[in-house]
């Protein structure tokens, strides 16, 4: 469970966040959506504790994100946008030092990441140095890395990035058993269609600020259109610019 | 403590798959501090080697007036041959560094020695220019010891025991040379050690800090459920493992390649007992924590990985400071040096490369400092890893 209550983060003179509040309940998929720029990665990163707003609080499980830090971050996996892999090391070991980190003992450990290995499908490369990958699949590692040691809130700052057809489909499963499984998933995307194909709940950002925050259905009613895209679009110009 | 000892297992593992940390820990430090050394060790031999057994060449302007004197200086290794036209050639071809010297034998030379008046020689030189001034003091020293014994061969003629002209006796023993050439070949030493440790450690603190960065796997890394501070303290203790290794084998390959240097030819005869390498290693341990919080340090500030790199050649030359200007005044160590980390470990280590009693307090004081140094600068690194801005 995550609650966001009217952060705001500026950086010098750009207000990349003034006021957003959400929340992402167990068992259901929150998506944050928005076009670039809108506050979408900022939330997120104080989200998993690497930015500190500068006003407003949010919590993981109870756990305060600034106060609490470190029980915060055990209760989130997180997928930052633009994820690094240690290229000299593979895949497995990847994501094997993860799950060492999140102090998983030994026996776990192998059996976790054989576990998540096969979940996402990365079998064929798994033992291979991760130098050369394709975007493809470092975002298949980075995922099988924040998801290693089965946090309870997951979140995904645009995973679907660089990911074809089929990576896209398998990604939507296991965000779909995730949400099975009683999770809390909360991910980002610029893209309408996905986020209303998976997502429980819809918080719309533009310019920092929520515009909406409500189902598909609720969205469609509240602009008055049907089209999903017109949707999105009426609803990132309600709020109000600078 | 964990999670410190997984992050430098695993900064060990990545960096010892990593060709350039392994190069520049293995070979670059270790090989290019004994490469230069034995390179500066012979030109120096050569040099001081000049000066006795090399055949000199004296261009003189009439040397067909004094045969002798010619044979005599033969007989000291140095040859005469044809020098410049006249006298104002001469001085025109030692002004413009033709010839370093000219001796200038005048006509009545063979008369004057007949006639028992002191004979005129004239030797041209440029005392100002040391380089050339060597071979003039040569050819001088020569010309007075003919003199020297000419003049014993006459008193001897007249029943006189030539060494009524000796009434002294003086020995020159000149160490300055020896002596101040050891002291900056030892103090290039202690400055490959350093080197060695911190080239050692550099690409690994590059890598752990804006490498990470920029690869963008610190994000995930920070999301974490560890502190920052476990995270750097594990960087930093594999930075110090690759330093220790790196400095290691700089000292063991220093203690081979000395073993084919012809030291005591330059009147060295320093001690590189497997005692004093060991005494080295551990004299010099302290100054990797210090080196390794300092490059962890600088690169953490810096944005991108050539701008990391960029920086910490800097800081490779860095601890160079205190050991030259040491060696330029020819300082003796003095307890307030040893508050100075590089410098005390470099004034220490040439006391014992030199066999002279080490000051025991002198290396109390050197160890202790420095490790608070490093811890100092350790801390000042813990403060910027909990920086929002790390992140860039």
């Amino acid at each position: 469970m995550i609650r966001v209550d009217d952060i705001h983060k500026s950086f010098g003179v750009v207000r990349a966040v003034r006021g957003v509040s959400f929340q992402a309940p167990d068992g259901k998929i929150t998506g944050l959506l928005g076009p670039n720029g809108a506050g979408k990665s900022t939330t997120l990163r104080v989200l998993y504790t690497v930015l500190k707003p500068d006003a407003g609080t949010a919590s993981v499980d109870g756990a305060d994100v600034v106060k609490d830090g470190l029980n915060a971050r055990r209760r989130i996996g997180a997928l930052p946008h633009g994820s690094g892999l240690y290229p000299h090391l593979t895949a497995r070991e990847n994501v094997a030092y993860f799950a060492r980190l999140c102090g998983l003992d030994k026996a776990e450990i192998d059996d976790r990441v054989d576990e998540i290995v096969r979940l996402l499908e990365i079998g064929d490369f798994a033992d291979r140095r991760t130098k050369g990958f394709s975007q493809g699949q470092r975002t298949k590692v980075s995922l099988a890395r924040a998801l290693v040691h089965d946090p309870q809130n997951v979140i995904l700052d645009e995973p679907s990035n660089g990911l074809d057809v089929m990576a896209t489909r398998s990604l939507r499963n296991l965000i779909l058993n995730l949400k099975d499984g009683g999770r809390c998933v909360l991910f980002s995307s610029h893209v309408m269609q996905e986020v209303a194909a998976l997502c429980d709940d819809i918080c719309i950002i533009a310019n920092g600020q929520v515009a909406i925050d409500d189902s598909v259905d609720g969205i469609r009613n509240r602009t008055g259109c049907d089209d999903l895209e017109d949707a999105f679009v009426k609803a990132i110009h309600m709020v109000r610019p600078d | 403590m964990r999670t410190t000892i997984v992050v430098f297992l695993k900064e060990v593992l990545d960096n010892l798959r990593d060709r350039r940390t392994l190069a520049s820990a293995l070979i670059m430090g270790p090989i290019f501090g004994p490469v230069l050394f034995a390179f500066v060790i012979n030109l120096s031999i050569e040099r001081s080697l000049d000066d006795v057994e090399r055949t000199m060449e004296l261009p003189a302007i009439g040397q067909q007036h004094a045969p002798n004197l010619v044979r005599y200086l033969e007989s000291r290794n140095i040859e005469v041959v044809d020098g410049p036209a006249d006298a104002a050639a001469a001085i025109d071809a030692v002004k413009t560094g033709a010839n370093d010297v000219v001796l200038i034998i005048p006509e009545e030379f063979g008369e004057q020695l007949q006639d028992t008046v002191p004979a005129k020689l004239e030797l041209v030189s440029d005392q100002a220019n040391t380089d050339a001034e060597r071979d003039a003091r040569r050819a001088r020293g020569a010309l007075y010891a003919y003199s020297q014994e000419l003049a014993a061969v006459r008193l001897s003629a007249r029943g006189v025991n030539p060494l009524v002209l000796r009434p002294l006796n003086i020995d020159e023993v000149d160490v300055s040379t020896a002596s101040g050439r050891s002291a900056m070949l030892l103090g290039m030493m202690s400055y490959f050690f350093i080197f060695a440790a911190l080239m050692g450690g550099m690409y690994l603190a590059i890598d752990s800090t804006a490498g990470e960065r920029e690869r963008g796997s610190l994000e995930p890394l920070l999301c974490l459920p560890v502190t920052r501070d476990q995270l750097m303290l594990g960087k930093i203790a594999a930075t110090c493992l690759f330093m220790m290794l790196s400095l290691s084998l700089s000292l063991v390959s220093f203690f081979v390649a000395l073993k084919f240097m012809p030291l005591e030819q330059l009147g060295m005869t320093p001690n590189f007992s497997p005692g004093v390498m060991l005494a080295a290693l551990l004299l010099f341990a302290p100054f990797i924590l210090l080196g390794a919080a300092l490059m962890t340090l600088v690169a953490s500030f810096t944005k991108s990985y050539r701008e990391a790199q960029t920086w910490l050649s800097v800081v490779l030359v860095a601890p160079t400071m205190p050991i030259l200007i040491v060696s330029i005044l020819t300082l003796r160590p003095r307890l307030e040096f040893m508050f100075v980390p590089s410098l005390s470990q470099h004034l220490l280590l040439v006391d014992m490369v030199k066999n002279e009693p080490v000051n025991n307090l002198h290396v109390v004081i050197s160890v202790v400092s420095t490790l608070i140094f490093g811890a100092l600068l350790t801390w000042i690194c813990a403060r910027l890893y909990r920086r929002e801005g790390l992140l860039g």
